[in-house]
């Protein structure tokens, strides 16, 4: 099933919640330490997804109050993973459409299709509105684990 | 028809956007392959009648057969088949 795919591409320690960012830098940072923390990438990948948005722009903010970081496939990554920071005061990324943040996820692609059932799974979680009202007001990282393994009802 | 979601990478946001393209082609009932590659594949492709991306990358894919379409949320269906309708209906 997708949805159980999602909820294993968060390894463990990899959701924080109400966290404190003082800029888009620093909340993709978070993402990306959680990633490095649960062991799905090197610090090199963090990296790499700050400098794909100086050179791209705004562009993984998808939804209103919500980004995608992400860079490519590389030995930075260890496995394929995703992390989730939910941002106690949302940031502003640049992007004129979906300003402010205060949902960064980060994911990491060990090759070009290892992830998509898990961008599916991911697709149908933020397509509910309950789902993300929930991620945006979550204290507690058990509570988003509940919700990436079995996603509300439509 | 050909159709190319594009982003930076081509693993991230273009697959989420493939992904909803694909759910809007279908209740259209239009019959139409979606890719997702990044911006220097969709470049060089002269096949696609539609590019979709997000407003901040249009800018880099002008100049190309394609239509560019911009999706802002790429979780909102409406919006998807508002803009893809307009293109193809």
């Amino acid at each position: 099933m997708n949805e159980s795919r999602l909820a294993q591409a968060f390894a463990p320690g990899s959701i924080a919640v109400q966290a404190v960012a003082a800029d888009w830098r620093e909340a993709v940072e978070l993402a990306g330490n959680l990633l490095v923390q649960s062991g799905r990438t090197t610090t090199d990948y963090t990296g790499a997804m700050v400098a794909a948005i100086e050179e791209l722009g705004p562009y993984i903010v998808i939804a209103p109050g919500v980004a995608l970081a992400h860079a490519r496939p590389s030995e930075a990554v260890l496995a394929t993973g995703m992390s989730l920071v939910t941002l106690a005061k949302p940031v502003a990324f640049g992007n004129l459409a979906n300003d402010p943040v205060s949902l960064v996820f980060a994911l990491a692609a060990a090759d070009q299709d290892s992830h998509i059932d898990l961008l599916q799974g991911f697709a149908t979680l933020m397509s509910n509105p309950a789902s993300v009202n929930l991620l945006l007001t979550s204290t507690s990282v058990e509570t988003i684990r509940g919700l990436l393994a079995k996603p509300l009802q439509e | 028809m050909k159709i190319i979601a594009v982003c930076g990478m081509g693993i991230g946001t273009s697959v989420l956007l493939k992904m909803n393209a694909e759910k809007v082609l279908s209740q259209l009932g239009i019959e139409a392959t979606v890719e997702a590659t990044d911006v220097e594949m969709a470049r060089a492709s002269r096949d696609a009648q539609i590019l979709l991306t997000t407003p901040d990358l249009v800018e880099k894919l002008q100049g190309l057969p394609a239509e560019v379409i911009a999706i802002e949320h790429f979780f909102d269906l409406e919006e998807i088949t508002r803009k893809l309708s307009a293109t193809l209906l």
